[in-house]
């Protein structure tokens, strides 16, 4: 049994939103790099589902360079919180607030 | 298994595997950055002592400017009519007049960038190796983008910029405000990221590639079975790029970052950076998706509208210097988008005379912030400028001339750069613009002009008594700030040498497929 092709374009989308949107709204730096992660996988899903709609071996070609992409921003995302929980015991995003006007 | 599944993706498994051709030479400047910052790694972590700032300097010019070189030295080639430009690595880049002049461009920001930095991480006590190879390596992502011809090596560009460009950010680990800017960057950056990725998907799935010759040409021929695809990926794309060139309303994040990176960092923000994402705008979607320009322009149009009015306006409340150059840097990306609005070779032209223009000019004026400031990068407000003109008569003068550039005074290249978009806007047929863009220098120019007065006319006393130091100029700096001011000036008086390469350098439209 086939499902539609349509489908895994909506579940791309819907992920693809509900990484932005946990982006937008959470206030715990890892949960954002989650989200990040989550938006990324659901642009690869999309990448997949058009390589198989187009019979086209390059968007799944794409999928390796974004797993290699995410992994490498998320260590850079990761140093750059552990150098801030060096200086305070815990971080939300609005305790770095020191920049404004 | 592996066969069975190429066989059903229809790629037919007894053909030999072709190897694409890769063309060194195309890629000289890139592999000189590349290398270049891989051997200074390697050499830091062989040697035993610790090398010295200059060390790092020398080599990162070195290497730096032998990436210009490079990149120039195949000026006459891609722009001779008869040879003209040309793709490398399977069309996955292109060489010609634009991504030449990006190189080059991008090349002698990292001059520039290394020349500040020097007496910068001497005076903060930063590691020399760590700056130069991230520096470098951010730049070859820059030139990435420069030369790509297909939307995954741009993406991957970005990406190599963007994230050296993270951890530069945060250099200064032990001050919160560098390490609030690196947090922010990265967030707002990656977010981003996966907008840009989410459009060039969105656009492989409508026009079956994601080579930006083989787009056009699918555009020219037919329309896509699926239009909305299309666009919501275009929309996308803006989006993305938005966020990375710093416009209204994707610009939250500038001010923060910018205040916040070391003013080095910063300064190759607001030269290199701007450069690479207009670079990467004009040739995916002026050039690429030009057949789709009644689409875009009126959201280009918006988008150009906001930032010139948003970013003057919140410019002359500030009273840091540093912010208040960040958010002319906003408005400096509005006067670009109204050479890519013009969707013409006009416009593109003019926008990339603009980034010439300013990169200079933005390097020279953070670089005049960096000396200014006290250690720990603090004391950028506008009270530590005032009497500058009698404390330190020439670097007065020359943030003055920068400054002065940004406004548009005639006779330095920001009158030209600003004569040149608005002179292709009008071209086609965008007055308002145009009229708004004249209003808002005026208004931008408030901002400069206050911090002309207070160097001028303000009263040194309080400063003598608090008993700070003279600012320091350091060789490195001073010739930075030297090459920079020459630059602006000769722009302003003789501008026709860029002016035509610039015209000579519209994005070329290549194939593999033909």
């Amino acid at each position: 049994m086939s499902v539609d092709y349509s489908w895994y374009l909506f579940l791309g989308a819907a992920l693809f939103t509900i990484g932005a949107y946990g982006l937008l709204i959470r206030r715990n730096p890892l949960v954002m790099f989650m989200c990040i992660e989550l938006m990324l996988n659901a642009v690869n899903l999309t990448f997949v589902t058009f390589s198989r709609m187009l019979n086209d071996i390059g968007g799944q070609v794409v999928v390796f360079f974004v797993l290699v992409v995410a992994a490498a921003e998320v260590v850079v995302g990761l140093g750059i919180l552990v150098s801030i929980l060096r200086r305070r015991p815990s971080a939300t995003v609005d305790d770095i607030s020191a920049l404004k006007g | 298994m592996i066969a069975g599944m190429f066989a059903q993706l229809g790629v037919p498994t007894d053909a030999p595997f072709a190897v694409p051709e890769v063309a060194w030479s195309a890629l000289t400047p890139l592999l000189i950055l590349i290398v270049g910052a891989l051997a200074l790694l390697v050499v830091t972590a062989l040697v035993p002592r610790t090398l010295p700032v200059g060390f790092f300097t020398v080599t990162t010019v070195a290497v730096a400017a032998g990436a210009a070189v490079a990149s120039l030295g195949s000026w006459d080639r891609v722009t001779d009519p008869d040879r003209g430009p040309y793709m490398a690595v399977a069309g996955a880049i292109t060489l010609d007049g634009f991504s030449v002049l990006v190189t080059a461009l991008l090349a002698i920001t990292v001059v520039l960038v290394a020349l500040l930095a020097d007496g910068y991480l001497r005076r903060e006590g930063l590691g020399a190796a760590e700056f130069s190879v991230l520096v470098l390596l951010s730049a070859s992502g820059g030139v990435m983008m420069a030369l790509a011809n297909d939307l995954i090596v741009m993406f991957l560009g970005l990406e190599v910029l963007s994230i050296a460009l993270y951890v530069l950010a945060g250099f200064q680990g032990d001050r919160r405000e560098s390490q609030e800017s690196a947090m922010k960057y990265f967030l707002l950056g990656a977010f981003a990221s996966a907008f840009l990725l989410y459009g060039i998907a969105l656009v492989y799935g409508a026009t079956g590639s994601t080579n930006l010759g083989e787009i056009a040409g699918f555009l020219a021929r037919d329309v896509p079975s699926e239009q909305g695809l299309l666009l919501g990926g275009m929309a996308m794309l803006i989006v993305g790029f938005g966020f990375k060139i710093g416009v209204v309303p994707f610009q939250s994040w500038v001010p923060d970052v910018y205040q916040g990176a070391p003013t080095p960092v910063t300064a190759f923000m607001a030269s290199g950076v701007k450069v690479a994402g207009f670079a990467a705008l004009l040739r995916v979607i002026v050039s690429a998706l030009s057949v789709q320009a009644q689409d875009w322009r009126p959201v280009m149009w918006v988008l150009a509208m906001l930032t010139l009015v948003v970013g003057p306006a919140m410019a002359i409340v500030q009273t840091d210097v540093k912010r208040m150059l960040a958010y002319s840097s906003i408005s400096h990306a509005g006067f670009i988008l109204i050479g890519v609005q013009a969707a013409s070779d006009r416009g593109t032209a003019g926008a990339l005379f603009y980034l010439f223009a300013y990169s200079f000019m933005a390097l020279g004026a953070f670089g005049v912030v960096s000396l200014v400031a006290r250690q720990g990068d603090v004391g950028v407000d506008l009270d530590r400028f005032r009497g500058l003109s009698k404390r330190r008569p020439g670097l007065a003068l020359v943030f003055a001339v920068f400054l002065l550039g940004q406004t548009g005074v005639p006779l330095t290249s920001g009158f030209m750069a600003k004569f040149s978009v608005i002179g292709a806007a009008v071209a086609s047929e965008s007055y308002a613009l145009a009229m708004v863009a004249m209003l808002t220098s005026v208004v931008g120019a408030f901002a400069y002009l206050r911090v002309i007065v207070a160097m001028y006319l303000g009263d040194d006393e309080e400063m003598a008594e608090e008993g700070t130091r003279r600012v320091q100029i350091p060789a490195a700096a001073g010739l930075a700030l030297g090459l920079a001011l020459a630059v602006t000036v000769t722009l302003g008086v003789l501008p026709s040498t860029v002016l035509d390469a610039a015209r000579d350098a519209v994005p070329a439209r290549l194939s593999p497929s033909r």
